[in-house]
């Protein structure tokens, strides 16, 4: 199959716009006739749902927790950009666009970047009549703040919580269709397959999570919003239940999996303490804008502070090395996720490391100097123009809680250290995965009436994500672009009618997914569903980690596959098929995880250059920095599949046209 | 970290098979429990245990394990998300414990809120709560006006967001001694009542979400307060007299 983009013609301004208007609409009178399923209830799941319910669709929707309310999304800390320019600083969509698509490595789709950044705009509108309560200020406008990779000020937030707010909006806006009557929601149940009838999806097979029924659903199309798959590292930043099944089952019937080896690694993540740690918790880069990073300069002190003999308050000013300071003076401590990452990874190879664990990673993310630069200031808006030291540290540390309370909280409940006295250790940790399921400019996959959007689907980030741009996508996805493009394909069925549940491809597929669940609860190895998925995360983080070379790959993908064999014979899966049983469920997303991570391993071989998330080794400049080969890589890798082995799968490439931006090389210094 | 440590403990745990059947507490030993793991990670660690004997594993509801999706729930020696103040079970940890300490785990137990499996809890009141009502009527077309356009007091914004905090656990309906809800429900309702966006049908809003918590077998507030010092959020008090003040307002209008 030729991969075919449908990105319209014209100006990139004006693309959408025209693309739109031209669209084809279903008359509301004919919208309760057809069907639709989304598979997700986050921020691209919800959005959507509730926008298709309003539109008079009749819509069901999925997700795997008790809530739509707790989905991954929630979690989401720092803030949604969007191109207001309320801060006079320069902003506008043009430069949204060229920012996300320089701090992507230029590895993203241009029209669907530049799609993003218009509808930026309507998203903060839209919340904000919902109700979302964004941090204001004295005025009562809206504040905003930067992230990483930016040098303007259009990110808006509330608090330390933004991700959970905006879910909080989408939620609310889908129990109103709920309520209406527009939407059925089924909690606790997971999409297991796929159903395809005459080349086009046409529903899906659940499994009831509390009765362990498998179940069939069927529609006139099918939205896939299921997230990330960074889990599959085992320890990310990630929520426990974030999977790829329902992505990979797409896949696996026929959907296009892209640039798979594209991680984002977020730099400022509390380091890893013991073997029985089960997640890892991001600290918003949000705090990078008041936070300085540092570390060592002589490694006689390093070694001293990992020994627990010199705190990091005894280092002197000049035997600090700020190496993102030294390195990037025009971005600093505000570089890009995979820079700052990169260049943590180095210190601590280099043996700089503070953190008293196995591999002493760990930097330090000090916020003393902007302690001091903020008591001042608020000294002197209380008319204290010659504030004693003691009072500055006191309104300093004030104005920090003010602003980030929440988070240093958080980070003295997990490590029992007091972040307002000495700095935070962070360390980089896996956080998002720009690949995912090849969609066209429609979010339509590769499986006629499968869509794909936010976290799932591969379009908009390129091979590095900037920060509060995945909540965008996600409510851009929902709320803007799918209720047009999914209407002009649901447009020719207004006269199919319902579908039947009991053609034989929805048999089919149930059976094939009852015979794999009896297949795991029928091996009664000896190790359990968590060993596995530990095993297999070690291998990711060690050979397709934060850099990746030839020989890693290669012994990745030959480890893997001894892995999925032993799995298959060897896991202990207690308890029935016909009941609440957890460690099925987890075992059947490992089961997945482990054919992904191995599709992981061939899409980063393949990829021959350094760009974003993805760095090889043997790719990169005379001072470390990526090396990108824009001559034979400038292409979406697109994965078909062909069996369980990864090495069998076909490549097909998307060549990326650049048509309003010139390329450039990617530069923070 | 500050000083790890491993502890033994021995955990009393509630096992339930499903709704239908009638529970019982379970003893187990746990040993070499490290201080710095979370409530749930010694759960986990349980359950590797357990597996490893070729027993079931105990069943509990998590997903974020940051505080912040409201799955995680659990009644830890008498008390909704343990002893700890202000936080989620899945932020309790370990080292709040001492060697040889016996530690209770319980489902949160509330008419409201029935036993799924062992110390897993149906908590779809809430939703059912938040369907009625818990909005805006507001079409997600985008063409809303300018996000700038209505200016919120900076103070009506902090008030409405530290409302709109609360994660849904359930925490304080579990603790109440009448299974009250009355807190999740006036953090909603507050946070629509403070904003401009939510003031237009803030009376309708009222009367259907109290209707419907009634509904769902939630019983009365009697202003012990207990909500509050449970509540991981820090969602206080003042709400509920809010909504009070918002369901008068609207039965008199
Ligand atoms: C700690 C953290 C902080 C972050 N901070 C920011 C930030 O500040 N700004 C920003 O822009 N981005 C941030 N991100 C990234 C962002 O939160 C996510 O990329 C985004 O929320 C993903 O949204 P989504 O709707 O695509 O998927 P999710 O929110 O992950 O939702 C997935 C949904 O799919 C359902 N599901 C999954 N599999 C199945 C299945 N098989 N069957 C049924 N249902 C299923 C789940 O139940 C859930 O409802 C952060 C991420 C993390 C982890
Ligand atoms: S009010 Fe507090 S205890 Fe109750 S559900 Fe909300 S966060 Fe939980
Ligand atoms: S697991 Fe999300 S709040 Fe505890």
């Amino acid at each position: 199959m030729k991969l075919d983009s449908k990105i319209p013609a014209g100006h990139i301004s004006t693309k959408w716009t025209d693309y739109k208007d031209h669209l084809k609409l279903v008359a509301p009178n004919n919208r309760g006739k057809i069907d639709v399923i989304i598979v997700g209830t986050g921020l691209a799941g919800a959005s959507a749902a509730a926008s298709l319910g309003e539109m008079g669709y009749s819509v069901k929707a999925f997700c795997y927790q008790d809530s739509p309310r707790r989905a991954h999304s929630i979690a989401a800390q720092g803030g949604i950009n969007a191109a207001k320019n309320y801060q006079n600083d320069g902003d506008s969509i043009y430069r949204l666009f060229y920012d996300t698509i320089k701090g992507g490595d230029y590895r993203a789709r241009e029209a669907n970047v530049h799609r993003l950044a218009e509808v930026s705009v309507n998203i903060i509108d839209q919340c904000v009549a919902q109700g979302v309560p964004f941090a204001r200020d004295y005025g009562g406008l809206l504040d905003n703040r930067s992230f990483g990779g930016t040098q303007v000020q259009r990110t808006f937030y509330a608090a330390g919580q933004t991700g959970q707010q905006l879910l909080l909006g989408a939620y609310s806006a889908l129990s109103r269709q709920i309520g209406l009557g527009h939407v059925k929601m089924y909690n606790r149940h997971e999409m297991l397959d796929l159903v395809k009838v005459d080349g086009k999806a046409r529903g899906i097979i659940a499994r009831n999570l509390i009765t362990g029924d498998l179940e069939r659903h069927s529609a006139h199309a099918v939205v896939i919003a299921t997230g990330g798959y960074g889990n599959v590292y085992f320890l990310s930043t990630n929520a426990m239940g974030s999977n790829v099944t329902a992505a990979w089952k797409v896949h696996k019937k026929g959907a296009y999996f892209a640039n798979p080896c594209y991680v984002q690694i977020h730099p400022t993540c509390i380091p890893i303490h013991g073997t029985n740690q089960s997640k890892l918790t991001l600290m918003s880069e949000s705090l990078r804008n008041s936070g300085r990073i540092w570390v060592p300069k002589k490694i006689e002190d390093a070694e001293a502070i990992r020994a627990g003999k010199l705190k990091p308050t005894q280092i002197a000013e000049e035997d600090r090395d700020y190496y993102l300071e030294r390195r990037y003076p025009a971005f600093g401590n505000l570089v890009p996720r995979d820079v700052a990452s990169r260049a943590a990874k180095e210190r601590c190879d280099a043996g700089f490391g503070i953190e008293n664990n196995a591999t002493g990673e760990g930097v330090y993310l000090d916020f003393s100097t902007e302690i001091e630069k903020k008591g001042k200031e608020m000294a002197y808006i209380q008319g204290d123009h010659n504030p004693s030291k003691e009072t500055v540290i006191k309104l300093g540390k004030q104005w920090i809680e003010e602003k980030y309370g929440n988070l240093f909280t958080m980070y003295e409940k997990i490590t029992d250290e007091n972040p307002y006295e000495t700095p935070m250790k962070i360390y980089p940790a896996v956080h998002y995965t720009m690949g995912g399921v090849w969609v066209d400019y429609n979010l339509e996959s590769t499986i006629p009436g499968c869509f794909v959007t936010g976290e799932a689907n591969f379009s908009d980030h390129g091979a590095n994500r900037l920060g509060a741009s995945a909540l965008m996508q996600g409510l851009a996805d929902g709320y803007f672009v799918l209720p047009y493009t999914i209407s002009d394909y649901l447009a020719d069925d207004i006269r199919t009618g319902h579908i039947s549940t009991d053609l034989p491809e929805f048999v089919e597929a149930e059976n094939d997914v009852k015979g794999l669940i009896d297949r795991l609860l029928e091996v009664k190895g000896s190790k359990s569903v968590d060993q596995f998925h530990k095993e297999l995360g070690l291998i990711m983080w060690n050979k397709v980690g934060m850099a990746r070379n030839e020989q890693g790959l290669k012994e990745a993908i030959v480890e893997i596959a001894a892995l999925r064999e032993e799995f298959y014979n060897n896991v202990y899966v207690p308890g029935t098929a016909h009941e609440l049983n957890t460690e099925l469920e987890k075992a059947l997303r490992v089961a997945d995880f482990m054919e992904l991570g191995q599709l992981m391993a061939v899409d980063a071989l393949q990829r021959k250059e350094s760009c974003g998330g993805h760095f090889r080794e043997e790719y990169q400049d005379a001072e470390g920095e990526t090396l990108r080969d824009d001559e034979n890589f400038k292409f979406v890798g697109a994965w078909e599949y062909k069996g369980p082995e990864a090495t069998q799968a076909v490549l097909h490439k998307e060549e990326l046209v650049y048509e309003f931006i010139t390329i450039a090389a990617r530069n923070y210094k | 970290m500050a000083s790890s440590k491993n502890i033994n403990i021995n955990l009393k745990v509630w096992r339930q098979k499903n709704a239908k059947t009638q529970g019982a507490m379970e003893t187990y030993s746990l040993a070499d429990v490290s201080t710095d793991s979370s409530f749930l990670e010694m759960l986990d660690q349980l359950n590797e245990q357990l597996i490893g004997e070729k027993k079931e594993p105990v069943a509990f509801d998590h997903d974020c394990r940051e505080g912040i999706c409201g799955m995680c729930s659990l009644f830890i020696n008498g008390q909704a998300h343990g002893p700890e103040m202000g936080v989620t079970t899945c932020q309790l940890h370990m080292r709040k414990f001492k060697d040889g300490d016996t530690i209770y785990v319980e489902p949160f137990r509330s008419k409201a809120f029935p036993v799924i499996k062992d110390l897993m809890v149906d908590r779809s009141s809430f939703d059912r709560i938040q369907q009625a009502g818990g909005f805006v009527s507001v079409n997600t077309s985008g063409n809303t006006q300018d996000a700038n356009n209505i200016p919120v007091p900076k103070h009506d914004a902090d008030r409405a967001f530290e409302a709109a905090a609360c994660i849904g656990c359930g925490a304080c309906v579990a603790t109440c001694k009448n299974g009250s809800a009355m807190l999740f429900v006036g953090a909603k309702v507050s946070q629509y009542a403070l904003l401009p966006q939510g003031k237009i049908e803030a009376a309708t809003r009222v009367q259907n979400m109290v209707r419907q918590m009634d509904e769902e077998g939630f019983g009365n507030c009697t202003n012990t307060g207990a909500c509050e010092i449970e509540c991981p959020k820090g969602i206080s008090l003042e709400n509920i007299a809010r909504m009070n003040r918002e369901y008068l307002k609207a039965t008199l209008e």
